[in-house]
């Protein structure tokens, strides 16, 4: 079994209104050296496949397709863990 | 004349739209489950807001692939009138029936009241009934309609004339002080290239009786109406 990393990250210059608010905490909080907050998800997904390079281009077509918005977001993906039991 | 109401799991303005359209406009309708795969016989179908799916990963998301999606696309694409409403407005944007996607708005708080908005063109399916430029009142309720799109796509719906709907201040101004949640260019309302799909994010369905405060909504289905019977 394979386990994926996913990060869904806003695009550059889409603005981040969740991030600001959190900037704006940190900052009340004393944290006086942050200068930019961007929030994104963190998505783990699990497949029945021992196939990396097959999985990766599977992930990535779930991407583009739904775990993603290609108009304001990015992604990443990342195998992270192959248990080969 | 028959309009659909498509009802996914979570929508809730579905009986507001359905009321609407057979009641005050006295016009057939009826009620599509969105796990109906086929359309046929309808004149005009109507997205309507709610919560589709709980919102969970995106507004709209979820729903825009719903099986009786692909009937609605193909029904858009052949020319039949399409209103998104709010949630139906984040599905159409998902489904990419409209150009961009919807962000937190700017505020991030959800926000429930009565805006103005600037009707810019008045030679649409939706919009036939009202003056140009012409302001009304609607009111709008949405956590997520901080519309954005690049660049390059919103010079081409400017170029298009795909804006409808500004929002604006009673006299008209579209600035950012009468922008509710800080969409781009004030973005309320945007059709496709072909003007037969319209998403937008205030309430028509809200505000098409006096009983309820105003009607200035009513006349976003009289346009339909009027369209389809071929003297819009």
């Amino acid at each position: 079994m394979l386990k994926a990393n996913i990060y869904v990250t806003l695009k550059n210059g889409v603005l981040d209104p969740q991030g600001e608010a959190v900037k704006k905490s940190l900052k009340i909080l004393d944290f006086g050296q942050v200068n930019q907050v961007r929030i994104g998800k963190f998505i783990e997904v699990w497949l029945e496949s021992r196939d990396q390079a097959a999985a990766i281009k599977e992930l990535e077509e779930m991407s583009d397709k739904l775990l993603a918005n290609p108009v304001i977001e990015d992604y990443r993906v990342e195998i992270v863990e192959v248990n080969q039991s | 004349m028959r309009f659909g109401v498509v009802v996914f799991p979570g929508s809730n303005c579905d009986r507001d739209c359905y009321h609407v359209i057979k009641e005050v406009m006295e016009e057939p309708v009826e009620y599509i489950w969105h796990k109906e795969k086929s359309l046929s016989g309808f004149d005009a179908l109507i997205l309507p807001g709610g919560f589709s799916y709980g919102d969970y990963l995106r507004t709209g998301a979820i729903a825009r692939f719903s099986p009786i999606m692909p009937a609605v696309m193909d029904f858009a694409q052949a020319g039949g009138l399409v209103l998104g409403i709010c949630n139906g407005f984040q599905i159409l944007l998902e489904a990419g029936l409209l150009p961009g996607a919807m962000l937190r708005n700017s505020s991030l708080k959800f926000i429930c009241q009565p805006v103005f908005l600037k009707i810019q063109r008045n030679d649409t399916p939706f919009s036939n009934k009202f003056k140009s430029m012409q302001v009304v009142k609607i009111p709008i309720a949405h956590g997520e309609g901080n519309y954005y799109c690049d660049p390059r796509t919103l010079q081409e719906m400017k170029d298009n004339g795909q804006i409808l709907f500004t929002y604006c201040s009673a006299d008209g101004e579209e600035t950012m002080e009468y922008n509710p949640n800080g969409s781009l260019a004030n973005i309320a309302g945007i059709m496709n290239g072909k003007g037969n799909v319209l998403g937008m994010m205030p309430h028509p369905e809200r505000y098409s009786e006096d009983i309820l405060g105003g009607r200035d909504g009513f006349n976003i289905f009289a346009s339909m109406i009027n369209w389809l019977k071929g003297v819009g």
